[in-house]
C-alpha cells in the first residue's frame, strides 16, 4: 500500500469478489450445474430448500433490524457478519428452490412476491426482536439446530443442496459460539442480565418443539438421503444447549412437548406479516422493475 | 455503575510470510471477544492470516523521550542503522 | 522532544505519533476533527440502515448491509485513533449524545426513497472520498493510517451507490423520476458537505500549517463539482443549478451560489432529523448499558477464575 498516495492504495486490490460476503454476484449458483439429480422428486427438494431459505431469510431480517440499535459498536459489526451470512445462504437456498421446481422463479420473486402462508419458515425466526438477551438466546437455539441440520447435509444425495451445506456449516459454527459466548456473559453477569436471561429462555423455549417436528417432505427425502429428519438432531442440540446454560448459570426450562408442525406448514404468527409488508414493500410498489 | 470495556491493540498478520502489524484498537470485556471483535472489524474482507490482541495496559512502550540513549546506533555498525539502506520514503512500517 | 521536534517533523513531512510531544492546541484539533469524523461515521450509519429491511432485491440487501456494516467499522477505526490522543470512546459519545461534539450535517436530511441510496453513496460518498483521500496523509500517523483503510472501503460504496443508480436509469419511467428527485434533493446538500467557504473558514490557516488539512474547502469542493458533472451527464440526470456551465477560462465549472443560511440552520441543530439521529445513538447507548455491565461482570469473575464448584454453587443459589 502506498502510504503517501492514497488514490494509488485506492485503486489497488479494487476486485469486486473482496467486497463483503460475495455481494458483488447477481446469480447465486452462477456457473453452478443445477439440474436435480435422477429419482429426487424435484417439486418436494424445491419445497425442502424453501424451508431452509426461508429459516435464514427471516432471521436474517430480524438481526438486521438490530442495526444501529446494537449495545455497543463492536457487537453492531457482529450482528451484522452474522445477517450477511444468513442472507447469503438465504440467497443460495432461494436460488435451489427456484432451480430445482424449474418453473422460472428466480431467488426474488421467492423472496419478495409471496405471502406469508406461502413461506415455510419455523416461528422462533419470526418472532419479535425482544432485548438483547432475547435474541441472543434465540440466536442460540437458532444456530444450534442449524448447525447440526446442516452439518447432516453436506452428504446429501443433492450435490448443489451439500455444496450450500458446506459452505455454510462454518459460517453457523461461528454464530453458535457467538450466541453461546453471549449467553454465558449474561447469564453469569449481573443479577439483571441473568433475569433477563433466564426471562427470554423461558419466553423462547416452547417454540423448540416445533424445531424437531419433521414435516412429510423432510421425512420423505431424509429417507432418500436428501434431506435430515430434524427429530434426529435433537440430542445433538440438548447436549449444546446443557452446556452452555450450565455455564451460563441459566436453569433450563422443562422440555417443549413436540409441536403440530406450525411454520413448515405455512402457519404463522402475525408479526411475519408485518415482517413481510416492510420486507416487500419498496419491491411491490415496482412490480416487475430491476434493481 | 457502568464499567467500560479495556481497550485491546490489535495485531493482524495480513499472509504467511509476514510479521504481524498493529492495525488499530478496540474495545471487548474480555479476551475471547477481543479475538472475535477483530475478526470482525479488522478482517471482513478476509485480510489476515493470524490475530494477536493484547490489552493496551499491558503493553511497555520506550517513550520518544528515552530517544538518544535507548536508540542510538553503534556508530561503526552503520548497516545497523536503517537509513543505510535506500528505501523510499513511501514505504510503510520501515 | 518539544515544540522544536514537533515544528521540525511536521516541516519534514513526517509523522507525529501518539507518544510524541505536541502542542495542546494540535491534540484538542486532532481529536476534536477525528471525533467528529467518527460521529459522522456512526450517525450516517442511520439513514441508509432504514432501508436495509426494505431494500427491494436480495442482492441490494446484502450490498447495503455490508455497506452500513463498514460504517460501523469506520467508526470503530477512527475512534481507535482518537484513543490514542488520550479521548476514550465513552467520553466522546457522550459528548456526541449531549450534542457537545458534532457531526457531518448531511446525515440530518431524511432519505425518502430507495434512490437515496444511490444518491448517498455517489454523491454523499463522492463528497467525502474527495475530503478525505488527503487527509490519509495527515500530520497525525494513527488518523491517516485509519483514513487509507476507510478511503479503500469507500471507493467501493461509491461504486455501488453509481451502479444501483445505473441500474434505476434504466428501468421504469417511476424509477428514473425517484432518482432525478433524489439529485434534486441531495446536490446542494453535498456541496456544504466542503463546509463554510475559504473566507469564512476559522480553522483552516493553521489546520494548513499543521498539516492536518491539505486543500482548503473551496478547493475540495471545486473538485467534486468538476469530478461530478461528467458523471451526471454519463447518467442521464440534471444537477439541480441553473448556473452550472464550464467556464474554459478558469478550466473548471462555474455553479451557482450556496444557501449557507441553510447549513447554519442544520449544523446549529434545525435540521429535519437532528433530534431523531442523536435519539436513535443515545437510545442504543443507554439500552446497551446493562449488556455492557454484565460482560464486564462476567469477565471480572473470569479473571478471579471461579472453579466450577463455584459455578455450580452460584448456579444452585438462583432460583
Amino acid at each position: 500500500m502506498a502510504f503517501d498516495n492514497a488514490l494509488g492504495a485506492i485503486a489497488e486490490d479494487n476486485d469486486e469478489t473482496r467486497w463483503a460476503f460475495g455481494t458483488g454476484f447477481h446469480d447465486p449458483l452462477a456457473g453452478i450445474d443445477t439440474s436435480v439429480p435422477d429419482g429426487i422428486d424435484r417439486h418436494a427438494l424445491s419445497a425442502y430448500c424453501l424451508m431452509l431459505g426461508d429459516d435464514a431469510l427471516i432471521m436474517s431480517h430480524r438481526l438486521q433490524e438490530w442495526c444501529t440499535h446494537a449495545p455497543e459498536l463492536e457487537e453492531e459489526v457482529a450482528l451484522a457478519n452474522i445477517a450477511l451470512d444468513l442472507l447469503g445462504q438465504a440467497r443460495l437456498l432461494l436460488s435451489r428452490a427456484g432451480t430445482a421446481e424449474d418453473a422460472g422463479r428466480a431467488e426474488d420473486d421467492l423472496a419478495y412476491f409471496r405471502n406469508a402462508p406461502e413461506f415455510r419458515n419455523i416461528v422462533l425466526a419470526e418472532l419479535p426482536n425482544g432485548d438483547f438477551a432475547h435474541s441472543t438466546v434465540r440466536l442460540l437455539m437458532f444456530a444450534t439446530w442449524r448447525l447440526a441440520l446442516l452439518d447432516r447435509l453436506t452428504t446429501s444425495r443433492d450435490p448443489v443442496l451439500a455444496a450450500i451445506a458446506a459452505k455454510s456449516v462454518k459460517e453457523v459454527a461461528y454464530h453458535r459460539d457467538h450466541a453461546a459466548l453471549w449467553t454465558i456473559r449474561l447469564g453469569d453477569g449481573t443479577d439483571l442480565s441473568h433475569a433477563r436471561t433466564q426471562r427470554a429462555l423461558d419466553a423462547l423455549w416452547p417454540h423448540t418443539g416445533e424445531l424437531f417436528t419433521a414435516h412429510k417432505i423432510e421425512r420423505d427425502l431424509a429417507a432418500m438421503g436428501v434431506a435430515v429428519d430434524p427429530s434426529d438432531v435433537r440430542e445433538e442440540f440438548d447436549t449444546v444447549l446443557d452446556e452452555v446454560l450450565t455455564k451460563a448459570t441459566l436453569r433450563r426450562p422443562a422440555p417443549a412437548p413436540p409441536a403440530n408442525s406450525a411454520g413448515r406448514d405455512g402457519k404463522h404468527s402475525t408479526p411475519l406479516s408485518d415482517l413481510l409488508a416492510e420486507l416487500q414493500s419498496v419491491a411491490r410498489a415496482h412490480p416487475g422493475a430491476t434493481w | 455503575m457502568e464499567k467500560d470495556w479495556p481497550l485491546y491493540e490489535v495485531f493482524v498478520r495480513g499472509k504467511r510470510g509476514l510479521n504481524h502489524v498493529h492495525v488499530g484498537s478496540l474495545r471487548a470485556a474480555d479476551d475471547t471477544m477481543a479475538l472475535r471483535n477483530a475478526r470482525d472489524l479488522y478482517t471482513r474482507r478476509n485480510e489476515g492470516v493470524s490475530i494477536w490482541v493484547v490489552k493496551a495496559q499491558d503493553i511497555t512502550a520506550s517513550s520518544p523521550d528515552e530517544k538518544d540513549p535507548f536508540f542510538a546506533p553503534s556508530g561503526d555498525k552503520v548497516y545497523r542503522h536503517p537509513t543505510f539502506y535506500d528505501i523510499p520514503e513511501n514505504v510503510p512500517h520501515m | 522532544m518539544t515544540q522544536e521536534h514537533f515544528d521540525r517533523t511536521i516541516d519534514r513531512d513526517q509523522r507525529i505519533e501518539p507518544r510524541d510531544w505536541m502542542p495542546d492546541a494540535y491534540r484538542t484539533t486532532m481529536v476534536r476533527q477525528i471525533a467528529q469524523h467518527a460521529h459522522s461515521e456512526i450517525i450516517g450509519m442511520q439513514p441508509e440502515g432504514e432501508w436495509i429491511t426494505r431494500a427491494p432485491s436480495l442482492r441490494r440487501k446484502a450490498i447495503l448491509l455490508a455497506k452500513v456494516q463498514d460504517e460501523a467499522g469506520h467508526g470503530l477505526y477512527l475512534y481507535s485513533a482518537a484513543e490514542t490522543l488520550g479521548a476514550d470512546r465513552t467520553g466522546l459519545t457522550e459528548k456526541l449524545i449531549s450534542g457537545r461534539q458534532k457531526y457531518s450535517s448531511i446525515f440530518n436530511y431524511p432519505t425518502l426513497s430507495f434512490a437515496d441510496v444511490g444518491v448517498i453513496g455517489w454523491l454523499v460518498d463522492g463528497a467525502a472520498i474527495c475530503n478525505q483521500v488527503p487527509l490519509c496523509r495527515s500530520s497525525y500517523g494513527p488518523y491517516a493510517r485509519a483514513m487509507i483503510r476507510i478511503c479503500k472501503e469507500e471507493s467501493f460504496h461509491q461504486r455501488q451507490g453509481y451502479e444501483l443508480l445505473m441500474a434505476l436509469m434504466r428501468g421504469t419511467d417511476a424509477q428514473r423520476e425517484m432518482v432525478q428527485d433524489s439529485v434534486n434533493r441531495w446536490w446542494w446538500p453535498s456541496l456544504m458537505m466542503f463546509g463554510p467557504p475559504d473566507a469564512d473558514s476559522t480553522h483552516t490557516a493553521q489546520s494548513m500549517a499543521w498539516k492536518i488539512k491539505r486543500h482548503t474547502n473551496d478547493e475540495l469542493r471545486q473538485r467534486f463539482v468538476d469530478m461530478t458533472v461528467p458523471q451526471a451527464e454519463a447518467l442521464g440526470v440534471t444537477l439541480p443549478d441553473p448556473d452550472l456551465r464550464w467556464n474554459a477560462d478558469r478550466g473548471h465549472h462555474d455553479f451557482g451560489e450556496i444557501d449557507w443560511s441553510e447549513l447554519k440552520r442544520v449544523i446549529s441543530g434545525d435540521g429535519p432529523c437532528n433530534a431523531e439521529r442523536i435519539d436513535v445513538r443515545r437510545t442504543a447507548h443507554e439500552d446497551g448499558a446493562w449488556v455492557r455491565e454484565a460482560a464486564a461482570a462476567h469477565a471480572a469473575k473470569q479473571t478471579a477464575a471461579p472453579s466450577s464448584k463455584q459455578i455450580a454453587e452460584r448456579a444452585e443459589r438462583r432460583p
